[in-house]
């Protein structure tokens, strides 16, 4: 797992420094530090409306841009994380879960849920950043394999928006083996013909990309997300060298041939409609 | 327009043409009469032109820089609704081979090409249609996908050959080839492949093993491009109008010899002056061969597939 800062123009990825502005009422955006109200930088869908600076989000807004009328049923809303490490860092990781679920008001760092998409039935698995990361315990790896269950069982797509720093180091190797257990499931779906859409988001990152967010029948990104295995700033530690302009960005993989295009968020919905007609 | 060396009587009468108009215009001496004649003549040339071809005419329009190159068909077949996907999921997204998801009449059908460039510029972007094994493998990543969802693949081949690079080779350019060939082989739903401009070798083969491969009238298919072969074969640049003769390369050759299953007929004067009605033709053979191959099951047309294939080859023994 790796939190990380890009200090290159635009792209900040420390989860602390933002929405520090007075009652909530202003918006600044980290990219041109451009003030809007939040009302309206909420009405152009958490998308800077001087820049383009498409800011993180959660499974609870994805969700309202995604399914019809913002109507949707969530999946396993109860599943919560152990500690079956009995992991302690600077902090108990209890503590960490338990602050994070009052902080976040999320059950953990995915949410998952099926609605419809364009009168079309779909499973989306979103993750909360902010919730420990994003990263990937026990219970993110079993929630996403339960919405893939779900979509292989009722012939339903399912897309996954991934925003995530990666593995959860407290649970050690069982948040390892969630990268094979999502990536499983992905197989069975395509055994079954299941449309599996993956939709990366800033950051994403380690063990969430080297499993299910690479292995979307599409893979797409939103504008400027950091996408990458090793955080950059691990990447220059150990080459000894700057990174070259644009490294790990969506522009960059979409160069390098790893998603399919890129697409700014006010457009997802569209183009996933678009994509599931083609293949249904 | 641009004109080919064997098109300057054509393009003598176009230029009557538009002189006569524009006398017209000027003085306003009626020119109806002139008019009906130089298009009588127009028409008669063309025939006489176009019936006549060489081959080696026919490569030279098969590359045409007027001629509709990949996205222009994709463009017209899908009405415009046509998702671009990129990426080999390997190492880079190949700007000389395109493909993605397109709506065919309202179904879905997966779309691949090699793309041309259509100015100096766009020719450089596009490497001059020429893949890389980054392009075949993004081709094969659509057609598995295609065949995850149980749709068709349509191929469009435009391509002088595989891209001869010293990267390419590094990346494996006979082993993406060659796997498209295994893969194609068997997948399993209907692949209808069509030379819409030049076949040029395996960088056409690459995406060329379907259940239909048809060629439109005015391309050529072969082992390797007449300029080529004359130089290998002749030692000389100068001998690229024998060597067209010589390997048998157009529709018509490839049709007699069995190795392609169809010719698509191009407007009189060539695809290049009429880019609609070659649209449209080539629609119609689309969606016929579709037809005939959706209701079959997947078993039977890869058997027929490679039958077809296994059938190619001329040889005796006793
Ligand atoms: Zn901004």
């Amino acid at each position: 797992m790796a939190w990380f800062k890009r200090n290159k123009e635009g792209i900040t990825t420390s989860t602390s420094e933002k929405k520090e502005t007075p009652e909530g009422l202003w918006y600044k955006c980290p990219r041109c530090k451009v003030i809007t109200a939040v009302e309206d930088h909420q009405a152009n869908l958490w998308v800077c409306t001087n820049c383009n600076y498409h800011e993180k989000i959660n499974a609870k807004e994805y969700f309202q841009i995604l399914f019809d009328n913002g109507q949707y049923v969530e999946l396993d809303p109860n599943m919560k994380s152990v500690d079956p490490l009995n992991f302690v860092d600077t902090k108990k990781y209890t503590d960490r879960l338990s602050e994070a679920i009052k902080k976040v008001k999320v059950n953990e760092a995915v949410t998952t849920g099926v609605g419809k998409l364009n009168g079309r039935d779909i499973v989306i698995a979103a993750m909360n950043f902010n919730f420990i990361g994003g990263s990937m315990g026990s219970v993110v790896g079993e929630k996403i394999a339960r919405a893939m269950k779900y979509g292989l069982k009722h012939k339903v797509p399912v897309m996954t928006i991934s925003k995530s720093g990666g593995a959860r180091m407290m649970e050690a190797a069982y948040s390892l083996m969630q990268m094979a257990k999502t990536a499983a499931w992905i197989a069975r779906m395509r055994e079954a013909g299941v449309p599996y859409i993956s939709f990366l988001t800033d950051p994403t990152t380690g063990g969430v990309t080297a499993s299910f967010a690479m292995l979307g029948d599409i893979n797409i990104a939103e504008p400027g997300a950091l996408i990458g295995f090793a955080g950059p700033r691990v990447v220059k530690e150990t080459i000894g060298k700057d990174l070259p302009e644009g490294f790990q960005t969506s522009e960059f993989l979409l160069e390098h041939g790893f998603i399919d295009f890129i697409v700014e968020r006010k457009n997802i919905k569209q183009k996933v409609d678009f994509f599931l007609q083609c293949v249904m | 327009m641009e004109y080919l060396d064997f098109e300057a009587p054509i393009k003598e009468i176009e230029e009557q043409i538009a002189k006569a108009k524009q006398l017209q215009e000027e003085t306003k001496v009626d020119m109806t009469s002139t008019l009906e004649e130089l298009h009588h003549r127009l028409n008669q040339t063309r025939k006489h032109i176009y019936e006549n071809l060489t081959a080696w005419q026919r490569v030279q329009l098969s590359r045409h820089p007027n001629r509709p190159y990949t996205l222009a068909y994709i463009n017209y077949l899908t009405n415009g609704q046509f998702l671009e996907l990129h990426g080999d999921r390997n190492v880079k997204d190949d700007k000389a081979m395109v493909g993605g998801w397109g709506l065919l009449d309202g179904r879905g059908v997966m779309f691949i090409g090699q793309q041309k460039g259509i100015n100096t510029k766009m020719r450089q972007y596009r490497n001059f249609g020429m893949a890389n094994p980054e392009g075949y493998r993004k081709a094969l990543r659509l057609m598995k996908m295609a065949e995850k969802f149980n749709k068709p693949v349509v191929t469009l081949i435009d391509t002088p050959g595989a891209y001869p690079g010293l990267e390419a080779e590094e990346r494996g350019q006979g082993e993406a080839i060659a796997r498209n060939l295994l893969e194609m082989s068997v997948l399993k739903v209907p692949i209808i492949c069509i030379i819409i401009g030049e076949g040029a070798s395996g960088g056409a083969l690459g995406i060329g093993v379907g259940d239909r491969v048809y060629m439109l009238e005015n391309t050529w298919y072969s082992v390797i491009s007449p300029e080529s072969c004359s130089s290998i074969l002749w030692r000389s640049w100068n001998f690229k109008e024998k060597a067209a003769e010589a390997l048998k390369l157009t529709a018509k050759d490839m049709l007699e010899h069995g190795l392609i299953d169809g010719i698509i007929p191009e407007p009189l004067g060539g695809a290049h002056t009429d880019h609609e009605t070659t649209f449209k033709t080539v629609k119609q053979y689309i969606i016929k061969a579709l037809e005939e191959l959706e209701p079959m099951k997947p078993e039977e047309r890869i058997d027929q597939r490679i039958a077809k294939f296994t059938s190619m080859g001329v040889y005796a023994e006793d």
